[in-house]
């Protein structure tokens, strides 16, 4: 599994978890979720992922890593 | 220093708060009602002579030593055996008590032979002690009649008399020497519960006998030690203690085993271990071991133990031996160049769970305050993490909320995806102790484990297949929700009742009935909804779990819908109830909670949180980095990626251990720094640049924290063998790269940790030595720890329901992959193996042997120990087959305790969706005959062997 696949395939796992709650809940409890337990790398790849369409991801996820995305500085990579 | 002797009391403590008062020889004692006179004599100091009572176990009654007078009553009865009533008057000595034991003793000696002075229980018999305190000064009978302790009597062939049995690797069993009180088949029931032994014959003809006359090695005989330790005399002794003699002084200790976290006394001559003596007052064992702890101890000086610093540029190369200073500062040059060329984040480290707390909470210092990142990680990752995800988000906090004397007071047990008979004996033993007074158990594993089938014990097996089980929990959910027995007033009191309305509504949806769901899970409904009842309407509900919960794709879901369960049927908060993930590793509770994990300080706090960071910033003068590090699953994927290029491994063995070897020796192959800190070098040093020798646990002080939240010491017997404390390796490889960390004992690093963690505000060695251990949450509002969380509400406020959907794991069976993997463990091998197989253990287990159905083996043309080759997805082995029902058709079992067989090569990179821990449990393979080791398992060993060749420092002058 290369990197974004093997992303994309760990956030959608998080999203269907959450899939059973509710839109309304899931979004922002996929985005809390990588908020906390995401490396920046991993962070920065996902939505380098995103931004290049985000192709392969769940809507829920999709819409929790967007609003993720613009609440997060990442420091730069050193 | 001398020898720690705990009281033997004769008989087990009453558990009665109704007070009894009475006489015993002139004094007034008053004890609990249901004590037995000599017990109550013992606890005003007078020791009445005894033989076949312990108080490790029941009364028995049989030698007659122990006989009183009693005023007005007739006779003399056993003091044993006889209870304590209001207004007895007692006298334990005159004239007829004397010449009755007399009697008593000079018939035992009759028959005993008198080599006292070359016995090897020569200072600890006390068959001898007794003789002594009656004053037995001739026996009148002689010993040329009828015996058990000569080979030969009158030139005849003796046919009473038998050989020593020297089969069991760490205790000899010499029959010549047996007084047959029983205390040795009392123990193996009453204490280990396997009923391994029994007395064959009658009269004089009376005997010791393991399983049916047989060998001990070649019997049911688990060889916990519990006989050893009950016996009198010399007839089942340590072998250690045979070759050395007695030990002189001793020291309390912690088991560096599972994480049952047994109390030991090591007991010592000079620095030289004699045997390992599980300590009555350990509040986890209560006096009992299992054969890992009490005779498993050999690795610490095994041949193989690397004791001399080793470096080389190339894994290629062979080791050079080096002095300290070269190791530390060619490691330091190495991962400080790292981070010049690839960044701070590109090195990290992983922490030990073998090790102390001390230990732990200094590396994972060092990588967030000396690497300046969070890449810290810990073995819970691939174990227990989900677990500290699913608590924490029901309860607030990771922690299991029980002690095990909570076993005690349980009426109905469950155990998920755990074997404790293999992985935790101890508790094991307790817990069998609880079901043979009538508790429930309820045993949901796709194994007929050994919990099952134990004797006098009687389980409702739920055999589900593997990756199932959030669709087996939830289906219980459904018949607790449907059948109305939840508890609702407390649900109303303690959780939040609208996320509960939520749940109970999506629980008993008609698809998540056991009848619907069966199809998925294998389990007959009629007995899941019989479990679903028991669990909820029994008294007491406990549940138990082990791995087989977490290391799924769903172990996190699982996890949430275990706590919603007991909070359904109100069994949290008091004793004998509760979630009690057990816990794999000596230290894994406490290595979580030191901050292993990359997101979190210690005390389970987020890195993110700027008032808690801050603090830590204080305390260790430096900035830092508020982002979660890396996971090792993460790590493993950013070395291949080429962003990860160094890493500290502490005591772990993350090559053999973790899933998809393959995968892992591509990342570890791809770091251009990898420094392992063992005692051996492990399947992970093939690939490593630097080797730092470790020190065993009997090298140094420090803590352990067990499966219930037990904070133990650790306490220094000998000195390092390779010069330095793990503590100290740790500092001096910080102090090379720039980063001082000053400490003189471990005590100071506990100080700091208590002075950051709220949880462990009041804890200190001084509490520690007072107190013998203690339960965190200890600080100021529970100064003497916490036995049983959540008691007048959760940690959390409100206890949290979360809905637990069933998502089928992307491994899937199919035409190629038909059958199940799952692993498990074996109770003579711990983990990996690196200590285990380095002891006599392998005469239990010298091999990883693939569990397989008739059914299945048939179709294949398998026969018992046939090679057979095992295929996944992610590569092949080879193992030898047994053939066995224990598994379901459909499903094989395998161990991953030798290097040699790596099981992970079959186990793929699937994970856990919420902490990416891996998914062990199941796994699609396909399985045919074969005629030996695959080509991969000659390739890896060849290069093991290439990878370990040394050259000695002399060598390189």
């Amino acid at each position: 599994m290369s990197s974004p696949d093997r992303l994309v395939y760990m956030a959608n796992q998080i999203g269907t978890f959450f899939r059973s709650q509710g839109h309304d809940k899931a979004v922002p409890g996929i985005a809390d979720h990588i908020r906390k337990f995401w490396d920046p790398r991993m962070k920065r790849a996902i939505f380098a992922h995103l931004e290049a369409g985000g192709a392969g991801l769940e809507p829920n996820v999709l819409e929790a890593l967007k609003a993720l995305k613009q609440t997060t500085s990442l420091p730069e990579a050193h | 220093m001398s020898l720690i002797e705990e009281i033997d009391f004769g008989t087990p403590a009453s558990k009665s708060t109704t007070m009894v008062t009475l006489t015993i020889d002139g004094n007034e004692v008053t004890v609990p009602e249901g004590t037995s006179i000599m017990r109550a004599a013992m606890d005003a100091g007078h020791q009445i002579p005894k033989l076949c009572a312990t108080d490790m176990v029941d009364a028995f009654g049989s030698c007659r030593l122990c006989v009183v007078e009693i005023e007005g009553r007739a006779g003399t009865p056993a003091s044993c055996t006889t209870p304590v009533v209001n207004g007895l008057v007692v006298h334990t000595q005159s004239e007829r008590l004397k010449k009755l034991r007399k009697g008593v003793m000079e018939l035992y000696i009759s028959d005993h032979p008198l080599d006292c002075l070359t016995c090897s229980a020569n200072g600890d018999c006390e068959l001898q002690d007794m003789a002594g305190a009656v004053g037995l000064r001739e026996v009148r009978y002689g010993y040329e009649g009828e015996n058990h302790v000569f080979a030969k009597s009158n030139g005849e062939i003796n046919a009473a008399w038998m050989p020593k049995d020297e089969s069991n690797p760490y205790f000899t069993y010499d029959p010549s020497k047996c007084i047959v009180c029983s205390r040795c088949v009392r123990a193996c029931e009453e204490v280990q519960g396997t009923f391994a032994l029994t007395i064959s014959g009658r009269g004089f003809d009376s005997r010791v006998s393991p399983g049916m006359s047989e060998s001990f090695l070649g019997s049911e005989c688990v060889s916990c030690g519990a006989c050893v330790q009950a016996c009198p005399t010399a007839t089942l002794t340590e072998k250690s203690v045979i070759e050395i003699g007695q030990p002189e002084h001793s020291v309390v200790t912690t088991c560096a085993y599972c994480g049952v976290g047994c109390a030991f006394k090591a007991e010592m001559r000079g620095e030289e271990v004699v045997r390992m003596v599980p300590y009555k007052d350990g509040k986890a064992n209560r006096g009992h071991s299992c054969v890992k702890g009490r005779f498993a101890w050999g690795y610490t000086n095994h041949k193989e133990r690397i004791l001399k610093p080793m470096i080389r540029e190339r894994i290629e190369d062979p080791w050079r031996e080096v002095s300290w200073d070269e190791a530390f500062s060619f490691a330091a040059a190495k991962m400080r160049g790292i981070q010049k060329k690839y960044g701070r984040d590109a090195i990290g480290g992983i922490t030990s769970s073998r090790c102390t707390n001390e230990e732990t909470y200094l590396v994972q210092k060092l990588i967030r305050a000396g690497f300046g990142n969070n890449n810290v990680d810990t073995c819970a990752r691939v174990c227990h993490s989900p677990t500290g995800y699913g608590l924490a988000t029901t309860f607030g906090t990771s922690a299991g909320t029980q002690d095990f004397d909570s076993v005690e007071d349980t009426d109905v047990v469950i155990i998920i995806g755990a074997n404790p008979a293999s992985a935790h004996p101890v508790f094991a033993s307790r817990l069998k102790k609880r079901l043979r007074q009538g508790a429930k158990l309820i045993v949901i594993d796709p194994r007929r484990t050994e919990m099952v089938e134990s004797p006098h014990v009687k389980a409702l097996h739920l055999p589900l297949v593997p990756g199932t089980n959030v669709a087996v929990m939830t289906a219980l959910a459904h018949v607790i929700v449907t059948e109305g027995l939840v508890n609702e007033a407390f649900v109303r009191e303690r959780c939040d009742w609208s996320e509960f309305e939520e749940w109970a509504a999506f629980v008993a949806q008609p698809n998540n009935s056991p009848e619907a769901t069966a199809i998925l899970t294998g389990v007959d409904p009629k007995t899941l909804r019989e479990a679903a009842r028991i669990y909820a309407t029994g008294g007491n509900g406990a549940i138990y779990y082990g791995l087989g919960v977490t290391e799924h794709s769903q172990g996190s879901t699982t996890v949430i819908a275990i706590a919603n369960l007991a909070m359904a049927t109100g069994n949290i908060g008091r004793s004998g109830v509760g979630v009690n993930p057990l816990r794999g590793q000596n230290n894994v509770q406490g290595s979580c909670d030191m901050g292993s994990f990359p997101h979190e300080l210690p005390g389970y706090r987020h890195i993110a949180g700027d008032a808690v960071r801050e603090q830590f910033e204080a305390m260790w003068d430096v900035k830092l980095n508020p982002e979660p590090g890396l996971r090792i699953p993460n790590m493993f994927d950013a070395a291949i990626e080429g962003t990860f290029m160094g890493l500290y491994v502490q005591g772990e063995d993350i090559l053999q251990s973790d899933p998809n070897t393959t995968h892992v020796v591509a990342a570890l192959s791809a770091m251009e720094c990898v420094i392992v800190h063992d005692l051996f070098l492990n399947e992970t040093a093939n690939y490593a640049h630097v080797f730092l020798p470790g020190s065993s646990f009997l090298e140094k002080d420090g803590t352990f924290t067990n499966a219930e939240r037990r904070i133990q010491r650790v306490r220094k017997v000998m000195s390092p063998k390779n010069g330095m404390a793990d503590w100290e390796v740790t500092i001096a490889l910080a102090k090379a790269m720039g980063f001082e960390m000053n400490y003189s004992h471990p005590s100071e690093i506990m100080d700091e940790i208590a002075a950051l963690t709220p949880t462990f505000a009041g804890v200190s060695y001084a509490k520690l030595d007072e107190l013998g251990s203690v339960q965190w949450p200890c600080n100021e509002k529970a100064p003497e720890g916490t036995p049983v969380m959540h008691i007048d509400g959760f940690v959390r406020g409100k206890g949290k329901f979360v809905v637990t959907e069933y998502v089928a794991t992307d491994e899937r069976t199919g035409p190629r992959f038909p059958l199940l993997l799952t692993t498990g463990r074996i109770l003579s091998q711990y983990n990996v193996g690196a200590q285990t197989r380095r002891t006599d253990n392998v005469v239990w287990h010298a091999e990883d042997r693939l569990e397989i159905h008739p059914h299945d083996a048939e179709q294949r043309g398998v026969r018992d120990g046939d090679w057979v080759r095992l295929t996944s997805r992610a590569g092949e082995t080879t193992l030898r087959a047994e053939i066995t029902d224990r598994v379901s058709p459909g499903v094989v079992c395998t161990t991953f305790h030798h290097p040699d067989t790596q099981a992970n090569v079959i186990t793929t990179d699937y994970s856990d969706w919420a902490t990416n821990c891996p998914e062990y449990k199941v796994t699609a393979v396909q399985i045919s005959p074969s005629n030996g080791p695959s080509d991969w398992q000659k390739s890896y060993d060849a290069q093991a062997r290439q990878s370990r060749r040394i050259v000695p420092a002399e060598a390189a002058e």
